[in-house]
C-alpha cells in the first residue's frame, strides 16, 4: 500500500494531545473525509494519545497518508515503551479501565475507525494502529 | 500559561462559552471554577455552550457529566447547548450518552429550558 | 536490447510512422469518427509519439513505472480519462496504444532486414511494452468510470433523503426504500444538520416506506435518536408497520426509550402538543 506522506509527533505532555488532534484533523481534511469522519478519527486519536500519555508514560505518534486505488486514508500509529497490556480483549471491552477513565478509550476508539490493531508485550510496550478510509 | 475559560453571570444563570480546542487541564480548571462560582453566586442554572467545539472525547465528556452532577449537588441545573451533529454522532459511536445531562439546541432554548425546570 | 536502435528508428521514420498509425486508428473497427476529429486525433498521436520517443531514449524499456516513462503515462492517462468521459468503449480507448504495434513492427522489420534474429528480439520487447501501456490505459479508463459511479451514488444518496419542515420547530424525515449502513449514515447526518439549521426541537422519522428493519438498521435509528438528544432535540419514530413491530420484538430491539407512533399524523399531533399547540376544527372555535 503506497504511503504518500508521513510525520512523527512526540507525546510527552498534555499539550501534545491537542497537537495530535490538530495534525490528524489537518490530514483528514486533506484526504477529503466528511466532517463526521474527520470528527471520528480525531476523537479516536485523542483517546489513544491520552492512553499513550497516561498508561504508556508517553511515546510517539506516527501519521501516514495512504492511497489504495481510488480511496485515500489516514493511518495513525501510537507507540509507547510502557508496561504493556496483559489482557487485550479485556482492555478492549467497554467499561474496563485500569486508570480513572470511563473505560471507553480503546473499545470506543476502535468503533470510530475502519481498521484497528493492537500489539502489546508486557514490560516492553504497546502499539496501536488505526486507519480511517475516505 | 494559566489559561482560563471565562464564566459570565446573567442573573441566576452562569454562561460558559467554550471556544478553544480544550486541553485536559483547561477542562479540569473549568470544572473547579464553575463549582466555586455556583456556590459563591448561588446560581440556579449553568449553560455550557459547546457550539464551537469541534470534538468531544471521553475525557471532555466526563468533565461535562461531572460538572452537571456537581452543580446538581449544589442545587443548580446544567444545560449543555449547541453540540454539533458530527460531535453528537461521534459521541454516540464512542458509547457516551451523557445520561442525566440536559441538552438544548442553542443558548436561547437552553435559557427557556432552565426557566421551565 | 539496445534502446537506441528503437529510438533512432522512431525518430528517422517519425512522420511516416505518425501517418500510418493515425491511418491504422481510423480504419480500426469501431473507430468513433463521430466523437473525435481527425485533426485532434493526429495532434494527440503526435504528442504521444514525441513523449514515447523520449521515454524510449531514456533507456528502460521494461519498466513503465520508471521515471523516464512518466510523461508517457501522463499523456495516456489524460487521453484515457477524456475518452471515458466522451463515451468511448474500453476497446476503442485501448486501441490508441495497441494500434501502434503494426506500424512499429513494419519500421523495425525494415531496419533489421538483414538480421531476423535481432528483429524478433526487438519486436518481442516492443510488443510487451505496448501491451503494458495498453493495460495501463484500461486501468485509468476503469478508474475514471468508477469515479463517475461514486459521484452519482453520492448524488443519489443526497437526493433520496429529503428532510422537510412540518411546522415551526418540527422537521420530518420520510424514509423510503431499503436502509443500508451507508444510506442510514447519510440520512442521519442530513437530519441532524437540518435540526441545527431550523432550530427544531422535534424530529419525526417516518419509516412507513421502509420494507424491512433488521438489527443493524434499528441500531442506526437508535443512534440517530441518541445523537439528536445530545444536541437537544427529541425524535419520534412513526410508521412502524405491524410486521416490522413483530420483527423488532423477535430481534429483542429495545425501543422503549424512544417515542413511537403508528402514523405520521399521530406523530405530528404529539409534536404539536409538546410545543403547546392543538389542532381543533374551525367550527369549535
Amino acid at each position: 500500500m503506497p504511503v504518500l506522506n508521513s510525520e512523527v509527533l512526540p507525546v510527552r505532555g498534555e499539550g501534545d494531545i491537542v497537537s495530535v488532534r490538530q495534525a490528524v484533523r489537518k490530514w483528514a481534511v486533506e484526504i477529503k473525509c466528511s466532517l463526521v469522519d474527520q470528527t471520528k478519527v480525531v476523537t479516536a486519536a485523542s483517546e489513544l494519545a491520552r492512553n499513550l500519555l497516561i498508561y504508556g508514560g508517553g511515546g510517539e505518534v506516527r501519521l501516514e497518508k495512504l492511497q489504495e486505488g481510488l480511496r485515500g486514508g489516514v493511518r495513525v500509529t501510537f507507540e509507547d515503551k510502557g508496561p504493556g497490556i496483559p489482557d487485550i480483549p479485556q482492555a478492549l471491552s467497554d467499561g474496563f479501565t485500569s486508570g480513572s477513565g470511563m473505560g471507553l478509550g480503546l473499545g470506543g476508539a476502535k468503533r470510530l475507525v475502519n481498521d484497528f490493531s493492537i500489539e502489546s508485550e508486557v514490560g516492553k510496550g504497546t502499539r496501536v494502529t488505526i486507519t480511517k478510509w475516505k | 500559561m494559566q489559561e482560563r475559560i471565562p464564566i459570565l453571570q446573567m442573573g441566576r444563570v452562569l454562561l460558559v462559552t467554550i471556544q478553544v480546542d480544550m486541553h485536559d487541564r483547561l477542562a479540569l480548571q473549568l470544572q473547579d471554577d464553575l463549582t466555586n462560582k455556583i456556590s459563591e453566586s448561588g446560581a440556579k442554572g449553568v449553560l455550557i455552550d459547546i457550539s464551537s467545539l469541534e470534538m468531544v472525547d471521553s475525557f471532555i465528556g466526563r468533565v461535562l457529566a461531572n460538572i452537571s452532577s456537581m452543580a446538581s449537588v449544589l442545587d443548580a441545573k446544567t444545560v449543555v447547548v449547541g453540540m454539533q451533529p458530527a460531535v453528537a454522532i461521534t459521541l454516540v459511536e464512542l458509547g457516551l450518552s451523557l445520561n442525566g445531562v440536559l441538552t438544548a439546541l442553542n443558548v436561547m432554548k437552553g435559557m427557556k429550558l432552565l426557566e421551565r425546570e | 536490447m539496445s534502446s537506441s536502435v528503437l529510438a533512432t528508428v522512431i525518430s528517422n521514420g517519425q512522420e511516416d510512422l505518425l501517418k500510418e498509425w493515425v491511418q491504422q486508428q481510423l480504419q480500426a473497427e469501431g473507430m468513433r469518427r463521430d466523437l473525435i476529429k481527425v485533426e485532434e486525433l493526429t495532434a494527440q498521436s503526435r504528442e504521444f509519439l514525441q513523449r514515447f520517443q523520449g521515454a524510449v531514449g531514456s533507456g528502460d524499456l521494461l519498466n513503465i513505472r520508471s521515471m523516464g516513462w512518466s510523461p508517457v503515462l501522463e499523456s495516456i492517462g489524460e487521453l484515457s480519462r477524456q475518452r471515458g468521459r466522451m463515451g468511448f468503449t474500453p476497446t476503442e480507448t485501448a486501441l490508441f496504444v495497441l494500434s501502434l504495434k503494426a506500424p512499429l513492427t513494419r519500421l523495425l522489420r525494415e531496419a533489421h532486414k538483414d538480421d531476423p534474429i535481432k528483429f524478433i528480439e526487438e519486436i518481442t520487447v516492443v510488443g510487451e511494452l505496448l501491451d503494458k501501456l495498453g493495460l495501463f490505459t484500461m486501468e485509468v479508463f476503469l478508474q475514471s468510470r468508477e469515479e463517475v459511479i461514486i459521484r452519482q451514488q453520492e448524488d443519489m444518496l443526497e437526493l433520496s433523503t429529503p428532510v422537510v419542515k412540518l411546522w415551526d420547530g418540527i422537521v420530518a424525515l420520510p424514509i423510503i426504500g431499503t436502509l443500508d449502513s451507508a444510506r442510514t449514515s447519510v440520512v442521519m447526518e442530513s437530519l441532524l444538520q437540518r435540526i441545527v439549521e431550523t432550530g427544531s426541537e422535534i424530529a419525526i422519522i417516518d419509516i412507513t416506506g421502509v420494507p424491512t428493519v433488521d438489527t443493524l438498521v434499528a441500531q442506526h435509528l437508535l443512534k440517530t435518536v441518541a445523537a439528536a438528544r445530545l444536541m437537544g432535540a427529541d425524535c419520534i419514530i412513526s410508521g412502524i408497520r405491524p410486521q416490522i413491530a413483530q420483527t423488532m420484538v423477535h430481534l429483542a430491539i429495545d425501543l422503549s426509550a424512544v417515542t413511537t407512533k403508528a402514523t405520521l399524523a399521530e406523530a405530528l399531533k404529539t409534536a404539536l402538543q409538546r410545543n403547546g399547540m392543538k389542532v381543533v376544527s374551525s367550527s369549535a372555535v
